[in-house]
């Protein structure tokens, strides 16, 4: 079993690491120590800047920064980088296009105990309206890594979601000769009869559904599209032709997300039976992780389950 | 200041102020009130203080300014034209589809708007973050910010307020342009944020206050904030919203609206009077 690693410790690692070979700023409202930020500036203090709890000061001073030509991350959690900070974010780094890498993690329901408030299920669909936003969601620890190393290595604003809980690190076993491509969806396996579409945390249970639906002669494809925006629409409608039928699972809500990212791809180009995995219309709770996991069915067996329903849709 | 430059800036003022009510006017929309209080200091900044080069508006050596009371677009375009960023005519297209001249200064369109402002609190953040990279890279160059007073009632302006003096942001000049009104009414009865000398003292900055139409004063200010160091510095400019335009001063209904014909005109009137007295 591959190891399992919280995405958002592969940020903070990527940061420190990646510091020696690039320039680039870091600036964090307080939570270093939770979004790992902190591995950084212990080894860059005077490259590191604390803006303290003011979500929407720091999104603006890095706006700045990118102003005058330097590389900067802002990070803080999902809820407050793309929720309380939206509008700043949307104006002072969106509408210029500048070249502001927003790290935010504790995204999703597996912030687990904090509950509600801190439980992120929207920042998917608020980062994706944002005209010229990069939204990329990394599936594991591998993965997250060469995100960090590619939106560094790429000009324009930039949404990159981490998680707190830890995932199987799948990518090495999977692909050995792994090359992260932003905007490139990832195709682990192809089906004839259905196709699983996972981004973060509900790839590896991707996997896991398809070898359960392969137990009973169900041919499941799975693709990760670890950028849902610009999303790879190639990919998803090749996948939709040669299944005709697909399962999106997204630790987000299941409006606005990847569910509908996927869905607005094959309506427009070759539509075919779409069931949506991810939060339903509806907030998360304090309880620990696997508990919620399987309240709010983002387990294998909901993909599954979506999977031979999405099949019995096929016309 | 000797007579003669103050001559020269008054003289430049007064075209700013005639190039805003041209904007206006020809976009049938726009923010006069506002643009003509700052209009002396924008002059200044553009004539006597900053080091800006309109032949080479991206100069990474460059002084940034950031108009964080972004609704005031009409002053800042109508100083960059006067200051031959790009031609005067232009200002006529002010706020329409054609035009490069937003509502609101787009940094990716206009050359030598420094930062896309429009929203409240948010310009000057951004200006925190440009004197915090200066100060990482050990460049000279220096920001400069004019804040809305009643934008002062954004909590985001005291988050920046906070920022700015943790990090000694000395190279930092923040102007709040105090003219009394909001679109509501007058600040202290809609939401009252005074007194701002003492809140920014308060947060750790130098403060000035000054009239904001007395180039002595303006010019006196702008030295004493080279000379601090160790905080930033916020220039308080008691001015008076639509200065130069007889119906328009102290007025809230001149926020946001452009005049028509008939108080166009005496507009034009009112300023070439100004420019006449000035010769």
């Amino acid at each position: 079993m591959a190891d399992k690693k919280a995405t958002r410790e592969s940020y903070g690692r990527a940061l420190a690491e990646l510091g020696e070979k690039y320039d680039f700023l870091v600036l964090d409202a307080d939570l270093a120590a939770a979004t790992k930020t902190g591995m950084f500036k212990k080894k860059f203090p005077e490259r590191f800047f604390d803006c303290g709890i003011a979500e929407g000061n720091m999104m603006c001073v890095a706006a700045g920064i990118a102003a005058t030509g330097k590389k900067v991350f802002a990070s803080s959690f999902a809820m407050f980088a793309a929720g309380r900070a939206f509008e700043q974010v949307r104006n002072a780094i969106g509408y210029p296009h500048l070249n502001v890498k927003i790290g935010a993690t504790h995204a999703g329901i597996t912030v687990g105990e904090d509950g509600a408030t801190h439980q992120c299920n929207e920042d998917i669909a608020l980062m994706r309206t944002i005209p010229g936003m990069t939204v990329i969601c990394p599936a594991d620890a591998t993965e997250a890594y060469a995100a960090v190393e590619a939106a560094i290595n790429t000009d324009g604003p930039m949404y990159l979601r981490f998680g707190r809980y830890a995932v199987p690190d799948l990518t090495p076993e999977l692909i050995p000769d792994y090359k992260f491509e932003i905007g490139k969806g990832v195709c682990y396996r192809e089906g004839k009869d259905v196709t699983l579409v996972a981004t973060g945390y509900m790839v590896h249970l991707a996997i896991e559904a398809a070898d359960m639906l392969k137990e009973e002669g169900i041919d499941a494809g799975v693709i990760n599209i670890h950028t849902v925006k610009p999303i790879d629409k190639d990919i998803i409608v090749r996948a939709a032709k040669q299944s005709g039928a697909l399962v999106t699972a997204e630790e987000h809500s299941v409006i606005g997300g990847l569910g509908s990212a996927v869905a607005e791809t094959v309506a427009e180009s070759c539509p075919v039976p779409v069931l949506r995995v991810g939060v339903e219309d509806s907030y998360g709770r304090s309880g620990q992780v696997p508990e919620l996991l399987e309240i709010y069915g983002l387990t294998a067996k909901n993909i599954y389950e979506k999977a031979k329903a999405a099949i019995s849709l096929k016309r | 200041m000797d007579q003669s430059t103050k001559l020269k800036l008054k003289k430049l003022a007064n075209n700013v102020r005639q190039g805003i009510i041209e904007a206006v006017y020809n976009a049938k929309c726009g923010h006069p009130g506002g643009s003509l209080s700052i209009a002396d200091i924008l002059t200044y900044l553009y004539f006597a203080e900053m080091n800006v080069d309109p032949n080479n508006p991206k100069d990474e050596g460059r002084d940034r300014f950031v108009l964080s009371k972004g609704h005031t677009a009409p002053g800042l375009y109508s100083t960059l034209a006067e200051r031959g960023f790009f031609p005067k005519e232009e200002l006529k297209t002010l706020r329409k589809t054609a035009s490069r001249l937003q509502g609101h200064p787009d940094m990716k369109g206009v050359p030598g708007v420094d930062m896309s402002t429009g929203s409240l609190g948010l310009g000057f953040s951004t200006a925190c973050g440009m004197a915090l990279s200066a100060k990482v890279s050990g460049d000279s160059y220096r920001v400069y910010s004019i804040l809305g007073d009643g934008e002062s009632e954004e909590g985001q302006v005291w988050e920046a307020a906070m920022f700015a003096s943790h990090y000694k942001l000395d190279n930092l000049v923040a102007i709040l342009d105090l003219n009394g009104l909001q679109i509501d009414g007058p600040i202290t009865d809609v939401m009252n944020p005074t007194p701002h000398d003492e809140k920014f003292r308060a947060f750790g900055w130098h403060v000035i206050t000054i009239d904001a139409h007395d180039f002595d004063s303006i010019e006196a200010a702008f030295l004493e904030a080279r000379a601090v160091k160790g905080k930033p510095t916020v220039i308080i400019a008691k001015s008076v919203k639509g200065k130069g335009v007889s119906y328009m001063e102290n007025s809230c209904e001149w926020h946001g609206q452009a005049p028509k014909e008939d108080l166009y005109l005496v507009a034009v009137a009112d300023l070439k009077k100004i420019e006449d007295e000035l010769k």
